[in-house]
């Protein structure tokens, strides 16, 4: 039976550095435009995500566990962070009955 | 060739040595701690014993100076400065100089503190005086009996701090306040010229102490006038020039008139203002070796005593007149510098101690008498309330006139006589200013002591002796003033009588080794000698007549203030308007460019930079803060883009 990483790189390096790519920039491009604040929030986890598969690639190809070992801190720190920034989102809806953003401009001077 | 001076084993001597200059220091430290807390008279008698102690301290030491064969010892403590080459230690110099000095400044300066204990007893700041005038006696001794240059210097900045204190000493008045800058800034501009002569003469000899420097500058292979001799010289007397008040640093000393009157007597008239006189005859080796510098010394010395003497001639406040008679005293001292008759100098600057000394003590007996009134148009006819006042000040008058036997007598004529051996043009100039003196100090004794009292009825009523501690010093002042000149008789009286001269004489040894034909002594024939005494004791006299006459026979007294007076008369009373010149060429421009200064470098430039650095902040900031709109999508947007672009910029030029 094949490990993983040969399974992994059945598939050439080229397409999974286009696909995070591609999801990278989708997340980009939704963190800029959404304006309800979970949904951003599901974008930045995508691009999170298009990171850490693009690092796993890397990893595989290259042979080298150091990327790998960032992308489980990359998992911990995100985990971390939902946890923050939901709780933030859910104080926020309490007090505004709204997820919007574009309503959240209390921090200017 | 006489072998450089060694230090002395013997610790005892050492310790009293020391003894002389802190004795005072000691005094000055609790007078001046316990300014009001000390009751006056431990104040007066602290500050007087002192300085007795270091007196009799000193007369020891001369004796035993003497007795043990007049050699001269060096006394060393520490080592006070030793960087690389540079060794200064702190050490005193004993020799016939040294002593001469230490015994003229412990005595008159004694006599000047008991005078002061009965002069400033009315004064609030009794204490503060003390103790200034107790660290003025530290100073000076510390100026004479150190052994090197740097320690000289350390005491000439020590008696012009001194100075400067006591002139401002009745510091609520601004105009005295303003005199005693004056009298700081002057010494100031003098003693940029000493330093530097201190610092060339350690590149050319390598060495501050005045024994190796003088050692050395006898060997000094450049030849008589050769540039740096020149320049040390010149810039040392500079210096002298600023502490000596000569042309054209000599407008502070009458303007020093506004500190207590004792002061005037110790600190500008017997002490401090000869130690340009001390300082140049101290370095005779490199004088006799730059006779440029002593040629220019001569022309400022009888410059300045022609021009105070006619400045004298129309004063109306009798310390000025004092004043500019100091002025012109220490012309002619700094003249017989100039011709190389180091020990006629020396020997004035001993009589004038005694006798310029008397007379401030006594013009200072006569303000006191009159409720601090010191203009003379409102004296006369004090010979009778202050009789002692009285003797005491025509003797001073007698001795500084030149009329024999008095001791300015001696001394004048012996340095007229070397001048009449040099130039027959300075000698003229000399006997036109001794001319001058004779008739303005006795017009201060007419005006003051003769005819009838012009004062108010309040001050006649007041008018009174002195107390015994402020005639004491009177006394023994005019004792020494009668009888100082027979130290220094001249050799048409009895050769080898002259006991100044042959003291002095080791302290010439190297300068007789660098430049022998300089140090040659006097050849005058006794029927010029007798002509020269017989010229000048005749103009004194003359001077005096005229005095009498019109003074006291046409009873003329100076016209008030603000009434016409012919253009000479005018240009003298008004003291040339060398102040004025002064003001305009030098204080106004520099008053005039700091106003510039102020208006345009500091208002406009550095305010400006200043400044602008806040106003450019809160500007900045006032408009950034637009950029904060709270709006999170804009903030993203912004993160997004600025991490794009560090992206793009690393990709371009990392």
């Amino acid at each position: 039976m094949n490990n993983i990483p040969e399974v992994i790189r059945t598939i050439p390096l080229d397409y999974y550095l286009f696909f995070s790519a591609a999801l990278f920039v989708i997340g980009v491009i939704g963190v800029l435009t959404r304006r309800n604040a979970i949904v951003i929030f599901m974008c930045v986890e995508l691009m999170l995500n298009a990171v850490n598969l693009l690092l796993t690639a890397l990893s595989a190809y290259r042979a080298d566990a150091n990327a790998q070992v960032f992308v489980f801190f990359i998992m911990a720190v995100a985990a971390a962070e939902v946890c923050v920034g939901l709780s933030i989102i859910v104080m926020t809806y309490r007090n505004i009955r709204s997820t919007d953003v574009q309503l959240l401009n209390y921090l200017k001077w | 060739m006489q072998e450089i001076v060694m230090p002395i084993n013997n610790q005892g001597m050492a310790l009293l040595c020391l003894l002389i200059p802190l004795l005072p220091l000691a005094g000055f430290i609790i007078n001046g701690l316990g300014n009001r807390a000390i009751a006056k008279g431990l104040v007066s008698f602290i500050g007087c014993s002192t300085v007795l102690a270091s007196f009799l301290i000193t007369v020891y030491l001369f004796l035993d100076f003497t007795a043990n064969g007049s050699r001269a010892y060096t006394v060393d403590f520490y080592d006070w400065i030793s960087v690389g080459d540079m060794q200064i230690g702190f050490s005193f110099l004993i020799d016939q100089l040294t002593l001469l000095m230490m015994l003229m400044v412990t005595g008159i300066g004694f006599f000047i503190h008991l005078y002061s204990a009965g002069y400033m007893s009315h004064d609030e700041n009794f204490g503060k005086f003390f103790a200034f005038i107790n660290l003025f006696m530290f100073s000076m001794l510390l100026l004479v009996m150190g052994s090197n240059y740097v320690m000289m210097f350390v005491g000439w900045e020590g008696v012009g701090l001194c100075s400067y204190l006591l002139i401002g000493f009745w510091n609520r008045n601004t105009n005295y306040n303003n005199a005693a800058k004056k009298a700081f800034v002057m010494n100031r501009i003098g003693d940029l010229g000493f330093l530097l002569g201190i610092f060339l003469i350690f590149i050319t000899f390598g060495s501050v102490s005045y024994p190796q420097v003088f050692a050395e500058a006898a060997q000094y292979t450049g030849g008589v006038d050769s540039g740096v001799l020149i320049a040390i010289t010149l810039l040392l007397f500079v210096g002298a020039m600023g502490k000596s008040a000569q042309i054209p640093l000599f407008t502070w000393l009458p303007d020093a008139m506004a500190g207590p009157t004792p002061v005037s007597a110790l600190i500008h008239a017997a002490t401090m203002v000869t130690a340009g006189i001390y300082m140049v005859l101290r370095s005779n080796v490199l004088y006799v070796l730059a006779p440029t510098t002593l040629e220019i010394i001569a022309i400022v010395g009888v410059a300045t005593a022609v021009l105070a003497a006619t400045i004298g001639l129309a004063q109306n406040d009798i310390k000025k007149v004092l004043a500019y008679s100091t002025v012109s005293q220490l012309g002619y001292m700094f003249l017989a510098l100039g011709v190389m008759a180091f020990s006629s100098s020396i020997f004035h600057v001993l009589t004038h101690a005694f006798f310029k000394a008397l007379l401030f003590l006594g013009a200072g007996s006569v303000i006191h008498a009159m409720s601090n009134e010191q203009d003379i148009r409102f004296m006369g006819g004090l010979r009778k309330y202050l009789p002692i006042t009285f003797v005491t000040f025509l003797i001073g008058t007698l001795a500084i006139a030149g009329i024999p036997p008095f001791a300015g007598f001696f001394s004048k004529d012996e340095l007229l006589a070397h001048v009449w051996e040099h130039s027959k043009v300075l000698w003229g100039l000399g006997v036109l200013a001794s001319f001058m003196t004779s008739f303005y100090m006795f017009r201060l004794v007419f005006l003051t002591f003769f005819g009838t009292f012009r004062g108010t009825e309040a001050q006649r009523s007041h008018l009174h002796e002195s107390p015994f501690s402020m005639t004491l010093p009177l006394i023994v002042l005019a004792v020494l003033s009668t009888v100082g000149g027979f130290l220094g008789i001249p050799p048409i009286f009895g050769e080898n009588m002259h006991i100044l001269q042959g003291y002095l004489a080791p302290i010439y040894n190297f300068a007789r080794v660098a430049n022998p034909r300089a140090m040659e002594p006097m050849h005058l024939d006794h029927a010029t000698e007798w002509m020269l005494m017989g010229i000048s004791v005749a103009v004194a006299i003359v001077a005096a007549i005229i005095a009498y006459v019109m003074y006291v026979s046409k009873r003329t007294v100076p016209v008030p203030e603000g009434s016409r007076l012919s253009p000479l008369h005018n240009l003298i009373y008004n003291k040339y308007y060398i102040d004025e010149l002064y003001d305009t060429i030098v204080v106004r421009p520099i008053m005039w460019m700091s106003a510039i200064f102020h208006r345009v470098l500091d208002n406009m430039i550095v305010d400006g930079v200043v400044n602008g650095f806040g106003k450019l902040t809160t500007y900045s900031s006032r408009t950034l803060r637009f950029a904060q709109s709270g709006a999170i999508g804009f903030y993203l947007m912004v993160m997004v883009f600025s991490i794009v672009l560090i992206l793009f910029l690393n990709f371009f030029i990392g």
